[in-house]
């Protein structure tokens, strides 16, 4: 599904709008929760689901499918909120967010939510499984037709284990495996390059031996182009650098690194909600 | 000598008359175990080698079987896989996070991953990962820790495992392995490629006695007694797991001359763990000693001693390294400073004993 056409961009944007909206409300609800990293991750998350991902929400184990690994796990509010809106399971589901015996586990857990490709949570370790996947996949010749996706931060690249998963990859020149890094610049503490410093970050990946593309986190049709440039590439893994505001959507929340590990509070939430109900007061809001 | 031919020439001692029949019929008969174990001249090999042949059986039978190494392929008998089918083998290099990490993803698409390394490594350096990736997701994914315990020897410390099984037993979903004896280690290899579980497999370096034969029963969960009283009940009874439970059937054999009547048992499985058996032996010893190769703390006898306290409380005297770091020297040298040689066991026995209600 390569081509994108106007109809569909402004039904992505529509989708989009909506998960947030559910992610602010599931948050709410839940009283805890990353709040930065699910808005800045919508889009991606959205154009995956609703135009490139080979999947089948009435059939989630589905041998043939594309996978997806969420390697950054604390930001699966946008991953169940999108994954409600294509129809693994009820979007009122989603206020059952890290309550007691809901299968929306405050990060992810397969043993809940059987679909998921894989628990997550404590980072760095989401690549490495994909590049399993894509391994498996070379070993029983299916790397041709079938992509392995992960999503993953800027921040858990300060982990071993995430340059060590590069490096494997880089080395068997894994053809059908997609990283997408959510280029947002924060981490818990404060600014990626006042933590630990990434750049020169495309360079790094490439001395590694993957293809790079940099692509604005927000742009349906730039991320779109991107994933078919990734698929068209045959002799090397890519990595999507998808620059992204963090809080993407609420003028309050964006690039604010104090949003990363905190949930919105009754006033925020309407507020963040009225902002996105009017799409950033282009549009007089339902509830006013 | 190869695996086959050890094989070949232990097939053909147990067809020729045993050289001390009365102890040897202290040998549970039902287990068909090596005749010529208390002889001088028994047959030593390393564990870890019944893993490399078990591995190539197991990739024989199940194509989905892979093998994935930390750079240490020969030493952890691994080659053999690797030779054989090179395809399914994948070498990560010094990257034990990413060794179980990829295995996890491995599993994911249906393969049945063995990643090897040294135990100090993994699951000494990975644990989380092996925690999240592999047990939390229910992936059935085998880890492999060769080199384990203090029989590593001159390595030093910083090399030998001694808390690997506590790491390991905590962790839900997961089994743990560990083999007394080179066939042993083989059997187990063959059945953890078949048990739909993740698991731990752990495996020493040092050549051990050959304990067991290819007739030797062999199953996850369940333990047996190995050697026992030619007659009547036994006043002690010791359960070892690893290549320490040759020290402990000698031991036993001492003890028996001194006309202190015991029973060995192998507990390879230390999870899940055959709490039936050990609450049989509790209860007809009434003291127990447990052997292993590890920090007494958490480890198998820690296990044991869970099993009891819940169900049938008799004393209990561990063997194992008392809350220490190893160091360089033989693996006897080792054995016997950290007190876990013949001569520890004899004496642990005997103290179980005046501790008897």
């Amino acid at each position: 599904m390569a081509f994108l056409s106007d109809t569909k961009i402004k039904e992505l944007e529509i989708k989009a709008n909506d998960i947030r909206k559910s992610i602010i409300e599931m948050l709410l609800s839940a009283g805890s929760g990353h709040t930065a990293g699910p808005l800045g991750m919508t889009d991606v998350f959205t154009l995956l689901y609703f135009h490139i991902l080979k999947h089948d929400p009435k059939n989630p184990s589905w041998e043939e499918r594309d996978r997806l690994v969420l390697s950054n796990g604390h930001i699966c509010p946008v991953y169940y909120a999108t994954m409600a809106y294509a129809g693994y399971f009820p979007v009122e589901e989603l206020k059952t967010l890290r309550k007691f015996g809901t299968r929306l586990q405050g990060h992810p857990h397969r043993e809940y939510m059987p679909w998921l490709e894989t628990s997550s949570g404590p980072l760095g370790a989401g690549l490495s499984q994909a590049v399993g996947m894509a391994l498996a996949d070379r070993i029983d010749k299916k790397d041709n037709g079938r992509f392995i996706y992960c999503i993953m931060s800027d921040g858990e690249l300060d982990e071993g284990n995430s340059w060590e998963a590069i490096m494997l990859a880089g080395k068997n020149k894994l053809r059908n495996l997609v990283a997408i890094v959510d280029r947002n610049n924060i981490q818990i503490d404060g600014f990626t390059e006042n933590i630990m410093p990434l750049e020169p970050l495309t360079d790094k990946w490439r001395a590694f031996g993957w293809h790079v593309i940099e692509v604005g986190g927000h742009d349906f049709r730039a991320l779109n182009e991107a994933v078919v440039e990734a698929q068209a590439i045959y002799e090397k893994p890519t990595v999507i650098i998808a620059h992204t505001i963090p809080g993407r959507g609420v003028h309050e929340f964006e690039r604010d690194y104090k949003w990363h590990g905190k949930s919105p509070n009754k006033e925020e939430a309407k507020l963040a909600l009225d902002e996105l109900r009017t799409l950033g007061g282009k549009i007089k809001s339902e509830h006013q | 000598m190869s695996c086959e031919l050890w094989v070949e020439k232990l097939k053909a001692s147990t067809n020729s008359r045993a050289s001390s029949p009365s102890i040897n019929l202290m040998l549970n008969p039902n287990l068909k175990l090596n005749p010529k174990i208390f002889n001088s001249d028994v047959e030593q090999v390393p564990i870890r080698k019944g893993f490399g042949q078990g591995l190539v059986a197991a990739g024989e039978a199940d194509q989905n079987v892979v093998a994935l190494c930390a750079d240490l392929t020969e030493s952890t008998q691994m080659i053999f896989f690797k030779e054989k089918f090179s395809d399914r083998f994948i070498e990560i290099g010094v990257a034990e996070q990413n060794l179980v990490t990829v295995a996890s993803g491995m599993a994911a698409m249906g393969k049945v991953p063995f990643c090897s390394s040294y135990a100090m490594f993994s699951p000494g350096r990975n644990w989380e990962q092996i925690r999240t990736t592999i047990a939390y997701n229910d992936r059935k994914v085998v880890i492999v820790g060769s080199h384990a315990g203090i029989s590593v020897g001159a390595d030093g410390g910083t090399h030998q495992a001694l808390e690997d099984i506590a790491l390991m037993r905590v962790m839900p979903n997961m089994e743990v392995i560990s083999p007394c004896d080179v066939i042993e280690a083989k059997r187990a290899t063959i059945a953890l490629a078949k048990s739909g579980k993740p698991a731990y497999l752990r495996l020493a370096r040092e050549k051990t006695p050959i304990i067991t034969t290819e007739e030797t029963p062999f199953s996850i969960g369940k333990s047996e007694i190995y050697f026992m009283p030619d007659m009547g009940l036994a006043q002690v009874g010791i359960i070892a797991t690893g290549g320490l439970l040759y020290r402990a059937i000698m031991a036993a054999k001492e003890l028996e001359a001194e006309g202190i009547k015991t029973k060995v048992m192998n507990l390879a499985s230390i999870k899940p763990i055959d709490t039936e058996a050990i609450l049989n032996l509790a209860k007809e010893t009434k003291a127990l000693v447990t052997v292993e190769e590890h920090q007494v703390s958490g480890g198998m006898g820690s296990a044991v001693a869970e099993v009891l306290a819940k169900n049938f409380p008799v004393p209990v005297e561990f063997i194992g390294v008392q809350d220490k770091f190893g160091q360089s020297g033989t693996p006897d040298e080792l054995i016997e400073h950290y007190g876990m040689g013949k001569k520890s066991i004899v004496e642990a026995v005997k103290k179980v004993l005046k501790r008897k209600i």
